[in-house]
């Protein structure tokens, strides 16, 4: 069973972008979205069967990767009930998002390419997912990075399409540069890669020093942070972010599968994943809060300021993200993977949603252009409403009744308190301010889309970004916008089930004393970490702070989008500076301009112009074939073609042989 | 009256540096070159004509007027070739014959 839901991704993929002319479009998506929605039912089953079954995991061989030395590597497929949430997630998403698409991308020309991507992305996020060794979880890891590639540069004739796509590789590739590095570390220190292994060998490997670059270094730790910056990287974490954002230049359904729900939690998953070698370094849990809390705290300060619909949520999702990450940090596996999972919901129903909103304005991404939606796209702005309050946390407190949003991420925040490491108490402050942020900008998303009126905001648009949009904006900014077709609304509303029900639902699965149970041993859940019991202790106040920062966030959002139309301006006006360092994300694009981007291109020039152009060609292939040249004309000058001439080199020849001989017979 | 040798291998020696030079330095037309090539044979008959005559052999003689009926022959395929040629390029100067320069 876990063959097919595997596989059919992949013959999807196959016959998409094989035979994709062949079968026209409709056929393709015929194909891909039959095949997805198999796999998409068969996970459920394995979903249900693991959560009742006694045994811990299987694992399918399905044969011999490669093996050198000591190094064997086997393709296979492990399920135990961290994969089992995981397959759930990818192929129910993946599932939603193809029939997404079929509605989105209904005026595309390209569309066997782009579902074919599709499909491809969603095996190679599986492959990842079932690893049992870590090898294969890189196949997985790369696979995934480049179908969001492919995905992100969809529209190749964009130019800044491309650039995305080339700079989401790229800064992927910093991270995956740690993740190899980690992998190679950890074979040298246990000798398998496979995950068992590792995981047995490497109690014994604790306060193990390594010796590298003349420091000794605890071997877990520089494991762990190794492979957590592949973590960083794909999740687009703090100093490794820049990327997401920009992948918003790749199709909508593209960035609600890929860029929200499923591709950047491979981070998250893979420190869950390898929990029992995290648990045994409190470094660098340490660091991984650390990291997970800056993210949460910095990106939902930039998602406050920001214009286009798409990048708000990507802010949100960067956001959300760091979450995931401190509850690694402290210890709580599981919550984060409940995250994980009740965030592809919300956070794939507001990627969807935000897609039909931009479909109804005719691809109109600026929110300052939108306003009134409301009452012409209403089954839209419900959804987009609950995803909202998911995203948001709402619910009732002291109760485990709420959105999705409420149970998982008000426990990620419980659990950051109940922990002790070293930079706990900062993490829950970054955490709670980040939770009245995130209720901030998302209901800002919401009043500035739906409510008010059509260009109620028109008038925040920089002048000279007017004058060069006015014309597009007669062609269809202004046209009355449409509902979207039924097999993109179908989506939103099993989306929207998910964002309101999946918290409630699986809570026990997930939090409590319950989860051990339910994850047997996938997850370092037992043992030393209490941290699951803890969280049930803290005090009423720490229980009631987001739901608190949601509602003043909440308040705060109605009073200047809805109330007082002109203060968003005001408070703009009144803090220029932290204004403008807002909009421009803290300058790290700039940064990342001028430290990496700028001398990469000069010594790239250094060495295209100078090392190769001049010195190489010059010297080498240039030089010589120079030098035959200038020999090749003198022998060209020889050759008159006068025959007077060649009888003249004749006579030269004869007379020097006569004078030889002649002088020879004198000497003797 | 007796004439010593070396004025014949002199006068042979002058006539034959004399065909060469028309050869090599002629910017004309291709009959000179023929010509020099005239003058050239016409000096190793009078080198083969002296020597015989000096060292009493008649060999040299008759070898002489064998190449006397060879020039003849050549100069008759020579100019043939000439006046092929000249149909052919419409022009015997020499500065145009330089086909053979690729």
């Amino acid at each position: 069973m876990i063959q097919t839901i595997v596989f059919l991704p992949l013959f999807g993929f196959l016959i998409a972008g094989a035979l994709g002319r062949l079968i026209g479009a409709r056929g393709s998506e015929i194909v891909t979205t039959a095949f997805l929605g198999i796999a998409a039912a068969l996970a459920w089953v394995i979903f249900v069967s693991v959560s009742h079954s006694e045994d811990k995991l299987s694992v399918a061989v399905l044969g011999n990767w490669f093996t050198s030395g000591k190094l064997a590597v086997a393709w296979s497929l492990r399920v135990d009930a961290l994969t089992a949430v995981m397959l759930v997630v990818v192929t129910t998403v993946s599932f939603l998002v193809h029939f997404y698409s079929i509605g989105y991308m209904h005026e595309d020309p390209s569309r066997p390419r782009f579902f074919a991507y599709l499909s491809l992305f969603t095996f190679a996020m599986l492959m990842l997912v079932t690893a049992d060794n870590l090898v294969q979880m890189f196949f997985g890891w790369e696979g995934v990075g480049l179908a969001s590639y492919l995905l992100i540069g969809f529209w190749y004739e964009k130019p800044s399409a491309n650039a995305a796509a080339i700079k989401a590789f790229v800064v992927n590739r910093v991270g995956d540069f740690g993740f190899a590095l980690g992998i190679f570390l950890v074979f040298a220190l246990t000798g398998s890669v496979s995950l068992d292994a590792v995981f047995a060998a490497a109690p014994s490997l604790a306060n193990h020093p390594i010796h590298v670059f003349g420091l000794d270094w605890d071997a877990i730790t520089l494991c762990c942070l190794l492979l957590f910056m592949g973590a960083m990287g794909k999740s687009a974490q703090f100093l490794l972010h820049t990327w997401l954002p920009d992948a918003m230049e790749g199709p909508t359904p593209v960035s609600a599968l890929i860029h929200a729900a499923t591709m950047v939690t491979a981070g998250v998953f893979m420190v869950a994943r390898l929990s029992p070698l995290f648990s045994l370094s409190p470094v660098a849990l340490d660091v991984v809060m650390l990291v997970g809390a800056t993210t949460a705290f910095f990106a939902a300060t930039v998602g406050l300021v920001q214009n286009d619909i798409k990048r708000v949520i990507a802010y949100s999702t960067c956001s959300q993200l760091g979450y995931m990450f401190v509850a690694l940090g402290a210890g709580g596996y599981s919550l984060a993977i409940f995250h994980l999972f009740t965030h592809a919901f919300f956070k794939a129903l507001l990627f969807l949603g935000a897609g039909s909103v931009i479909h109804a304005m005719h691809h109109e991404q600026d929110m300052r252009k939108m306003g009134g939606l409301k009452d012409e796209i209403p089954f839209t702005f419900w959804m987009m409403t609950i995803g909202t309050l998911a995203l948001t946390g709402v619910g009732i407190p002291f109760t485990p009744i709420g959105f999705a949003g409420f149970v998982s991420k008000d426990a990620i925040i419980e659990a950051t308190y109940a922990s002790h490491g070293a930079f706990s108490a900062y993490a829950f402050l970054c955490v709670v301010v980040a939770a009245g942020f995130t209720s901030f900008y998302s209901w800002r998303l919401v009043f500035m889309t739906f409510f008010g009126h059509r260009g109620d905001w028109a008038g925040s648009i920089p002048h000279e970004d007017h004058a060069d949009d006015a014309h597009a904006h007669d062609d269809h900014g202004h046209g009355a916008a449409h509902e979207s077709p039924r097999s993109m609304l179908i989506p939103l509303a099993v989306l929207a089930v998910g964002a309101a029900f999946a918290g409630m639902l699986f809570a026990g699965d997930f939090k409590g004393e319950t989860a051990p149970e339910f994850f047997k041993g996938a997850l370092a859940l037992g043992g030393e970490n209490k941290l699951l019991a803890d969280m049930e202790n803290v005090p009423w106040w720490v229980s009631l702070a987001p739901f608190v920062m949601m509602l003043g966030g909440f308040l705060v959002a109605y009073q200047m989008y809805v109330v007082d139309k002109a203060a968003p301006a005001r408070v703009a006006k009144a803090n220029p500076l932290l204004y403008r360092f807002l909009l421009n994300k803290w300058y790290f694009d700039e940064i990342y301009d001028f430290l990496f981007v700028r001398p990469a291109f000069w010594l790239g020039r250094a060495f295209w112009k100078g090392g190769d152009g001049y010195v190489i060609d010059g010297f080498g292939p240039d030089g010589v074939s120079a030098r035959v040249l200038d020999v090749t004309r003198g022998a060209i000058r020889l050759q008159t073609g006068y025959v007077y001439h060649y009888a003249f080199a004749m006579l030269i020849g004869v007379a020097a042989f006569a004078t030889w001989y002649i002088f020879q017979g004198i000497g003797r | 009256m007796d004439i010593a040798l070396t004025n014949f291998v002199t006068l042979a020696a002058i006539l034959f540096t004399i065909g060469v030079a028309g050869i090599i330095l002629n910017h004309k037309n291709i009959i000179v070159i023929l010509m020099s090539v005239e003058l050239i044979l016409l000096a190793v008959n009078i080198n083969l004509v002296a020597f015989s005559s000096a060292s009493h052999d008649l060999t040299g003689q008759v070898f002489a007027l064998m190449i006397l009926t060879v020039a003849a022959a050549e100069a008759a395929i020579g100019l043939a070739i000439l006046v092929a040629f000249y149909r052919n390029r419409g022009s015997i100067a020499v500065e145009d014959v330089n086909s053979l320069k690729g």
